[in-house]
C-alpha cells in the first residue's frame, strides 16, 4: 500500500479501522481529543460503525466493554485521570474477560504504574504496548486488537503527545498476524431459551444448566493466563548493549530520543548501549537481566519520578548499579513532554556518568 | 354401554397440568428470601420476553444486587457488569446488536445511588433499550441499608430512627427524571404486591418493549419490589408494608408515552 503522510493521532485511527475497529467511545482530554475526532468522522461512515461522544470517561469505557461483549472490536481512549476513572472497568475486563482495548494517549510517562499495575480489583494484569513512534504507533494499534482478542484480556496502548502530534508518512497496510480462536463467547442474543444461554461475568458463573467453572477456578484460569502471557508475550529492542559499560534504558517516545543520543555516542566511541521495553506488561525481564549482566551501569530514563524503574531494578542483578537519569519534566502548556525530552538534555545525563563510572 | 373402571387408574391424566415456569427460566429454584418481591418482577420480565418472541434475539446487562443470584436461572444471553454501569454497557450491546432487544436489570441501590449519570445519559442520548429498576428502598443484598431511594422515615439499617430529610436528603424520584427527558420513550412505574399489580406490571412492561422494538428510545419500568430482610418486616407483612411506605412517594402508573400523543 502507499505511503501516507498523516498526523500520529489519525494514523493510529486509521489502523484501528484497518484492523476493524467498530465500536469507539471517548469523552476529549488531550492529547487523546484528536484520536476521537478522526473516529468521530471516519467510523460512522463504516458499516455498523459507532463513535460515541461520551458524557465521562467511565462511560465509555463501560460502553466499550459492552460493544466489545459482542465480539466486535471495540476501543475506547482517554490519559492520566481519565485513564484513573476507567480502572474498575478495565479489571473488569480482565476478569470477565472481554477484549478491550484503551488507547492511552498519555501527556507524559506518568501513567506507567496506572497502565501496567492498574487500580482495579482482582488478580489481574494489562498488556501495555508503548510505541516509540508514528509507524509503529500504527502498528501497535492493530497489534493492540490482536492481542485482545487471542488472548481475551484488555490492553492498553500507550501514545503520548509527541506521537499524537507528530506528521509522518505511514503504510496502512494490515498487519501478518496469526489466526485467532473463533469467538465462540460473544453476546449475540441468539442462545435464549435452549437452556444454553451465554453468560459473561468476572465471578465465572454461567447459568443453571451451564453453571460455569465458578469463581475459584475462573480466577485461577485467568491467573493462569496472564502467566502465560507474562511469557509469551515480552517485546523490547536492544542495541550495543554486548560491550555496553552503560546501559540507557527508556520507553515510548523517551526511547526514540535515548536511542538517537546513544547512536551518536557510539559513533564518537562510548561504549554505551540501549535497551527499550516495547510491552510494559509483561516487562521484558529477561532479555534486560542479559543486556546489562555486564555494564556498570544502568541509567533510566523517563519522565515521570521515577516508575519503570521499580521494574529495572528487580531485573538487573545488582539494582545498586541501577540509576535514574529520568525525571518530572512539565512545559507551561502542561500538554507537551517538557524541556528533558530534548537530546542534549538526554545527552548530558548520560555523559555525567560516564565521568562518575570513570571515577 | 361402557362400564368406566373406577378402581384402575386412567392410561393418561385427565387434565394435563401446565407448568407454571416461565420457558426462559431454567428453573424456579432460587435463593431469594421468601417474600422477596423479586424473583415474580423478574418472571413478568421474562414472560413479556417470550411473548414478543424475542427469546432468540435479547440481550440481559445485569446491575449488582440480591437478584444477581436470580439471574443465574435465566436462559437469556447476559452480562453482569459493574454497579450503575448497566446503561452504559447497554449502550454498547445496543449500538453492536441493533436486531436484539436489549434490557436492563438494576436495583435502586444500583441505579439510583452509584448509576444516577448513566441512566440519565443513555435517556438524554435517546438508546433504545429497555431499563427495568427494581425499587425496594434499601440495598437488600448488603442486608438492608438506605438507598438514594429511600423514603422519608422509612428506617435501615444506617438510618435507624428513620430517614430525615434535614439530615440524609430526599429520595430520588428516578422514573420521573427519566420521564422529563426528551431521550425516554416509555416510563411507568409498577409493583408487584398483589396479583392485580402484577398484572399491571406485566402491561407496562410489555410497552417498554414495544417502544424498543418501534424504535422510539429509552423506556423504564420501575416496580416498587417487597424487601422484608432488608426492611425487618414479617415476610407477610411485606406487600402491606410496602405500599404503606414506598407506595405513598413513588405512585403506580405510566408517566410517560411517545407512543400515545
Ligand atoms: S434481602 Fe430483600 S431484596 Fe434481597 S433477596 Fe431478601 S427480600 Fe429480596
Amino acid at each position: 500500500m502507499a505511503m501516507k503522510l498523516l498526523e500520529g493521532s489519525e494514523a493510529i485511527a486509521e489502523s484501528a479501522l484497518v484492523a476493524g475497529l467498530r465500536f469507539y467511545a471517548a469523552y476529549p482530554m488531550s492529547p487523546s481529543t484528536e484520536l476521537l475526532e478522526h473516529l468521530a468522522r471516519k467510523l460512522p461512515q463504516r458499516p455498523g460503525g459507532v463513535c460515541i461522544n461520551v458524557e465521562s470517561e467511565i462511560e465509555g469505557v463501560n460502553m466499550a466493554l459492552g460493544a466489545a461483549a459482542t465480539g466486535f472490536r471495540a476501543a475506547t481512549g482517554s490519559c492520566g485521570q481519565g485513564l484513573a476513572l476507567m480502572q474498575e472497568a478495565i479489571a473488569e475486563a480482565a476478569l470477565n474477560e472481554t477484549p478491550l482495548v484503551v488507547f492511552n494517549m498519555a501527556r507524559n510517562q506518568q501513567d506507567y504504574f496506572q497502565a501496567t499495575r492498574g487500580g482495579g480489583w482482582g488478580d489481574y494484569r494489562t498488556i501495555t504496548l508503548a510505541p516509540k513512534d508514528v509507524p509503529e504507533a500504527v502498528e501497535h494499534a492493530q497489534l493492540a486488537f490482536h492481542l485482545a482478542d487471542k488472548y481475551r484480556a484488555p490492553v492498553i496502548f500507550m501514545g503520548d503527545n509527541l506521537i499524537a502530534r507528530t506528521q509522518v508518512s505511514v503504510d496502512l497496510k494490515p498487519l501478518d498476524l496469526e489466526p485467532l480462536p473463533p469467538k465462540d463467547w460473544q453476546l449475540d442474543g441468539t442462545s435464549g431459551g435452549s437452556g444454553r444461554s451465554r453468560q459473561i461475568w468476572t465471578w465465572g458463573a454461567g447459568k443453571h444448566n451451564t453453571p460455569g467453572p465458578g469463581p475459584s477456578a475462573h480466577w485461577a484460569r485467568i491467573a493462569a493466563k496472564f502467566d502465560d502471557v507474562a511469557k509469551l508475550e515480552q517485546r523490547h529492542e536492544e542495541e550495543f548493549t554486548e560491550d555496553a559499560e552503560i546501559v540507557v534504558v527508556a520507553f515510548g517516545s523517551g526511547g526514540k530520543f535515548v536511542e538517537h543520543v546513544v547512536r551518536d555516542l557510539r559513533t564518537e566511541g562510548r561504549r554505551v548501549g540501549f535497551f527499550r521495553p516495547i510491552t510494559l506488561w509483561p516487562f521484558p525481564g529477561e532479555a534486560l537481566e542479559r543486556a546489562t549482566a555486564r555494564a556498570r551501569r544502568v541509567l533510566v530514563f523517563e519522565l515521570n519520578a521515577g516508575q519503570m524503574i521499580d521494574d529495572v531494578r528487580l531485573n538487573v542483578v545488582d539494582r545498586r548499579r541501577v540509576v535514574p537519569i529520568g525525571g518530572v519534566s512539565f512545559d507551561e502548556s502542561g500538554l507537551n513532554l517538557g524541556p528533558l525530552m530534548h537530546a542534549n538534555a538526554i545527552r548530558e545525563r548520560i555523559e555525567a556518568h560516564f565521568e562518575k563510572a570513570a571515577a | 354401554m361402557s362400564v368406566i373402571d373406577t378402581i384402575a387408574p386412567p392410561e393418561a391424566p385427565s387434565q394435563k397440568v401446565a407448568s407454571f415456569k416461565p420457558r426462559l427460566l431454567q428453573s424456579e429454584e432460587h435463593g431469594l428470601c421468601p417474600g422477596c418481591g423479586e424473583p415474580v418482577a423478574i418472571r413478568t420480565v421474562l414472560e413479556v420476553i417470550e411473548e414478543l418472541q424475542l427469546a432468540e434475539r435479547n440481550i440481559a446487562i445485569l446491575g449488582h444486587g440480591c437478584y444477581g443470584s436470580f439471574v443465574m436461572l435465566l436462559d437469556v444471553d447476559s452480562t453482569l457488569c459493574l454497579h450503575g454501569r448497566a446503561p452504559a454497557t447497554a449502550t454498547g450491546v445496543k449500538r453492536m446488536r441493533p436486531e436484539c432487544a436489549v434490557w436492563t436489570l438494576q436495583g435502586d441501590g444500583d441505579m439510583v445511588n452509584e448509576g444516577l449519570a448513566e441512566i440519565l445519559h443513555a435517556t438524554a442520548r435517546a438508546e433504545n433499550i429497555t431499563c427495568i429498576m427494581l425499587n425496594n428502598g434499601v440495598f437488600g443484598d448488603t442486608g438492608g441499608q438506605m438507598t438514594a431511594a429511600s423514603v422519608l422515615g422509612q428506617r435501615t439499617k444506617n438510618s435507624i430512627d428513620g430517614r430525615d430529610a434535614a439530615y440524609h436528603g430526599y429520595p430520588i424520584p428516578v422514573a420521573n427524571l427519566v420521564a422529563s427527558l426528551q431521550g425516554s420513550a416509555y416510563v411507568a412505574r409498577g409493583s408487584v404486591h398483589s396479583a392485580a399489580a402484577v398484572a399491571q406490571t406485566r402491561k407496562f412492561v410489555r410497552k417498554a418493549f414495544q417502544r424498543q422494538l418501534e424504535g422510539k428510545g429509552l423506556s423504564l419500568v420501575e416496580i416498587l419490589t417487597m424487601c422484608p430482610t432488608g426492611w425487618f418486616v414479617p415476610a407477610a407483612n411485606g406487600a402491606d408494608y410496602m405500599m404503606e411506605s414506598l407506595g405513598k412517594t413513588y405512585p403506580l402508573g405510566e408517566l410517560k408515552d411517545v407512543g400515545e400523543v
